[in-house]
């Protein structure tokens, strides 16, 4: 018998079953942003068949990284920028799992922007949302990486000497395999780009744009986003990386301009998640590891078979 | 020290082949009824600079690389040569011969390749140095031999032929080791070479030298192998199925063994974008259920004091291995030292507890490899087990049969769905994952895909579902519980296994000696050594760095008048240790350091100690130091 019997349990899940009865409200301010990741990813996750019980939410720390204080799933609530190294462990160890990683943009292109680089271009097979609100929010409202040139806060009081990064670009360079933007503003784009992002095989990084009124009220994502899928001005081909990466830059210049694009921006069905090249070049088993720890049929091996080569 | 011995040196420059040399020659004597202890000396470069192994055999256990040595072959160069360029790398200076005669015994042999290398232009003062100290030169053409079956590069082999037949050794071993290496002409050419050489010493030369090669016997098969092989194996036989890591010296043996292991054991290898990468996939995997290490040296291990905090505050089960190197920062890469141990027991913020174990031999690195496995799953509380580089490099040989232990693939204290659904839960279905109610300060954990085991963890305070919490009650409760769990194992460790502490001579000793880790072979060949000169000694080699020994440790130092504390760091580090957690002591113990990259040798420490008991601590002429004993 397996030791995981809530993975690939096919019931009908309903919406609320991810709300937490007892437990505690959202401490994010009024009109945060982060209420709309929180809302999307609870209609998401039931649409695609996915239950609680099976469901890993990995996060760091900020106030992004409380997202799984208010979700009814497992969850590590991790350190700040380190998500992603605990997220794709667990779904190698046990690859049933379904693991979304989620912080914020200090989180995950700051602190955490080598495991970034490194987790979109091993290609493992998990979501990773990203909540951009060009800030610095728990700890009260500094630049952060995604905060535009000039940008003034009281730890850089005459302005940011630095350009933003370009975190759709970067991840497309990594290696990710699925990239997407959308925003909170957006409730119905944002619940179907999640949707699809669990269900990609391979790494799905979600640029969320998250309103942070507190601290950021300049930002000029509140402005309307235009959807590039819906519009009849911005045509690319998703599956084309030249195009995806001439959208991304033209996007990631326009945001501070205060038009903002989102939608699909790379979609590839084709390359193989890292979980499936390990196992083609022998590195992982077909099994999923952790469920070897229950089974009593399953014949350890022992360092004694080693000894050969030491005599 | 046992007379009848011989410890044989190879030195080169690297790239020489010394290594796979080293480990022949090692295996043939073990094969032959020796025991053998190998040291390895080697720079921080690729190729050239100044590289030795050291083979002690002896009919008797053999513990320590011993003093000295008493038979040279000096290979080549101490210096690589870029074939294309016809260039050196790095220093002309350093030569073998040069370089390794200092420590070579009285009426000991040396064997040179002479159609590298000319004694008198390389020392002046050659002939005078042999015959002072009675030594015998077989100055012989072995890249002359090697170029005449084979290629220049089989000059080891030839060097080994020449030293065979001049310790009356059997050539059936090294051939036999040989033909499991390699094969077809490569095979054929070496071993007309090494015939070639043990042929021509035995017919040119008289041996007037005294060494011969040691006669044993073994009751059984024997393996010889390496600290970290030690801790590879432990951890494979503990059921670890996950090791992510990032290459750093020396903690990358034990990474790579694993590596080339684990695949083929159904596990998988990581090698991760940095350390803290490491520690947190390590964190990631456990926390799914499966049983995992990751581990490195000192810099490295810095980085890891992240993700250690979050698994002792979420009660991950990890085990982290920190092989130490001289520091400060990247120290001396391949030189051992002693001088994390404060690191390893207090990095990281917090209140913080864990498992720290400092395994003193090859046959230690594995029982407690396992013992920290065991620790950490059912405790749910980091363990790491701390060596050196020094224990990690050198091989020792062991009975087979010692691996002949039944695997562990227990996961610890993880419910199943069944005890799930009894356990407890909150109103909205969160499992009471961290409990207060508990004896022994174990909650037993779900993982993640089980059925009703949803819950949060998190590096905040947490309340017992997980919930970050604030709540001044609910902290105390919790950190008591967290700590909870040390005594637990201190008191498992003292009732259930046999201590980890090792004992050696007599019980009723006026002194004794007390070391930690790598030290412990050599100075327990100075305990024998000072018991045989007169003196009353004992030793312990202290095993269980965090939880302490503290009761063991009380009646090991009310039983002696004095001791000395032997460790390879600057600080005295353990010592602080001791008279930290017994509070008492300061003025019996007095310290003998050592720091100068290179690991002590038994007759430094009955040196120090001589220096001590019968002068007071006078400061020593080696790179030892006495570091007087401090007031209570
Ligand atoms: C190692 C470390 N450095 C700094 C902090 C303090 N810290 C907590 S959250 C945060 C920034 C969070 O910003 P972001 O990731 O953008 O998330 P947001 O709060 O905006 O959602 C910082 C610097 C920390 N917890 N750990
Ligand atoms: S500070 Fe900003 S990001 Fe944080 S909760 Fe408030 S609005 Fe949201």
């Amino acid at each position: 018998m397996s030791a995981f019997n809530a993975i690939g349990d096919d019931r009908e899940i309903d919406r609320d079953e991810y709300t937490p009865g007892l437990e505690p409200q959202p401490t994010w301010c009024p009109g945060c942003g982060d209420f709309g990741v929180l809302k999307a990813l609870k209609q998401a996750l039931p649409e695609v068949g996915r239950t609680p019980d099976e469901t890993l939410v990995c996060t760091g720390i900020g106030c992004s990284g409380k997202l799984n204080s208010y979700l009814d799933t497992y969850g590590f609530h991790t350190i700040h920028g380190r998500s992603l190294p605990v997220a794709r462990a667990a779904k190698l160890a046990n690859p049933g799992v379904e693991v979304i990683a989620a912080g914020g943009d200090g989180d995950g292109y700051g602190i955490g922007g080598n495991h970034f680089m490194h987790t979109a271009r091993e290609n493992h097979d998990m979501t990773y949302i990203v909540f951009n609100n060009e800030i610095f929010g728990l700890t009260k409202g500094q630049t952060s990486p995604t905060s535009p040139k000039g940008h003034k806060s009281k730890t850089q009081p005459s302005g940011s000497a630095k350009s933003p990064i370009r975190p759709l670009s970067l991840s497309l360079t990594s290696g990710a395999s699925y990239v997407a933007r959308t925003a909170a503003v957006n409730p119905n784009q944002a619940k179907e780009i999640i949707a699809e992002a669990i269900e990609h095989d391979g790494f799905a990084h979600i640029d969320f744009l998250t309103q942070c009124p507190t601290w950021n009220k300049d930002a000029k994502q509140y402005v309307p986003y235009v959807d590039i899928q819906d519009s009849d001005d911005y045509d690319h081909d998703v599956t084309d990386r030249r195009e995806a990466a001439e959208m991304m830059h033209e996007t990631e210049d326009l945001l501070y301009e205060g038009t903002v694009l989102t939608g699909r921006y790379y979609v590839d069905e084709d390359r193989p998640s890292y979980q499936e090249e390990k196992q083609a070049i022998g590195e992982m088993p077909e099994e999923p590891l952790a469920e070897r720890y229950f089974d009593d049929s399953y014949e350890w091996e022992r360092s004694a078979d080693l000894l050969e080569r030491h005599k | 020290m046992t007379d009848n011995e011989l410890i044989w040196r190879i030195a080169g420059g690297s790239g020489d082949g010394i290594d796979s040399t080293s480990q022949n020659f090692a295996k043939a004597l073990m094969r032959s009824g020796l025991n053998v202890f190998t040291h390895r000396h080697y720079p921080s470069r690729i190729r050239g600079g100044h590289t030795y192994v050291e083979i002690r055999a002896a009919e008797d256990e053999v513990k320590s690389r011993g003093d000295g040595y008493n038979c040279l072959l000096a290979l080549g160069d101490s210096f690589a040569r870029n074939p294309q360029e016809n260039a050196y790398y790095g220093n002309e200076e350093t030569k073998p011969l040069t370089e390794n005669l200092d420590e070579l015994r009285e009426g000991g042999i040396i064997v040179y390749d002479a159609g590298l290398l000319d004694a008198e232009e390389e020392i002046p003062d050659f002939q005078e140095r042999v015959e002072e100290n009675d030594w015998h030169v077989f100055d012989i053409d072995l890249r002359g031999m090697a170029k005449e079956h084979g290629r220049e590069v089989m000059r080891n082999t030839a060097g080994v032929g020449v030293t065979a037949a001049l310790l009356d050794m059997d050539l059936e071993h090294i051939e036999d080791l040989m033909e499991d290496a390699m094969g077809g002409d490569i095979l054929e050419q070496n071993l007309q070479i090494l015939q070639d050489a043990y042929d021509h010493v035995k017919d040119e030369y008289e041996f007037e030298h005294d060494l011969r090669v040691p006669t044993g016997d073994h009751e059984e098969e024997q393996v010889l192998l390496s600290g970290s092989n030690a801790i590879a194996y432990g951890a494979l036989d503990e059921g670890c199925r996950f090791i992510s890591g990032y290459p750093m010296t020396p903690w990358t043996d034990v990474f790579t063994i694993m590596s080339q292991n684990l695949p083929k054991f159904g596990g998988i290898s990581e090698q991760v974008e940095d350390e803290i990468a490491a520690a947190a996939l390590a964190v990631g995997a456990s926390h799914a259920g499966v049983k995992s290490m990751s581990g490195s040296s000192g810099g490295g291990f810095a980085l890891m004091s992240e993700p250690l905090g979050l698994a002792e505050m979420t009660e991950t089960p990890i085990v982290l291995v920190e092989a130490m190197r001289a520091g400060p920062s990247t120290g001396m890469p391949t030189k051992p030292e002693q001088g994390d141990l404060e690191h390893v027991l207090y990095s990281s913020q917090g209140d913080s507890n864990r498992v720290v174990f400092a395994p003193g031999t090859v046959a230690e690195a594995y029982d407690q490899t396992r013992m920290a496995f065991k620790m950490a799953y059912d405790y749910q509380i980091p363990a790491i087990v701390i060596f050196d580089q020094k224990l990690s490099g050198e091989n020792t040989n062991l009975d087979a049969s010692f691996f002949d232990r039944e695997p562990n693939p227990d996961p610890g204290s993880v419910l199943t769905e069944e005890e799930i659904a009894e356990a407890a839960h909150d109103a909205s279905g969160k499992f009471h994952r961290f409990q207060h109610e508990t004896d022994n300060g174990v909650s037993p954990r779900s993982l993640p895909g089980q059925k009703g085991g949803r819950y949060l963890a998190t590096g905040n305070e947490h309340n017992p579902p997980g919930h970050i919490s604030e709540d001044p009650e609910n902290r105390v409760f919790q950190m008591d519980r967290r700590m909870q769990k040390l005594e637990s194992i201190r008191e498992e460790l003292n009732e259930e296994h046999d201590s980890q502490q090792t004992y050696h001579g007599p019980d009723d000793a006026d002194y004794g000696i007390i070391t930690w880790g790598s030290q412990q072979g050599a100075v327990e060949e100075a305990v024998d050594r000072l018991n045989d000169s007169g003196y009353s000694v004992k030793s312990v080699g202290v095993s269980d760095m965090m939880p302490y020994p503290e009761a063991e440790m009380t009646e090991f130092l009310e039983s002696v008048d004095e001791a000395l504390v032997v460790e390879m760091n600057a600080t005295a580090q353990f010592r602080g240790l001791t008279q930290k957690e017994l509070g008492l002591y300061g003025d019996k113990m007095t310290s003998l350091l050592k720091y100068n990259g290179n690991p002590f040798e038994p007759a430094e420490i009955v040196q120090g100690f001589q220096s001590q008991i019968d002068e007071g601590g006078q400061d020593l002429a080696t790179g030892t130091r006495i570091e007087p004993a401090a007031g209570d």
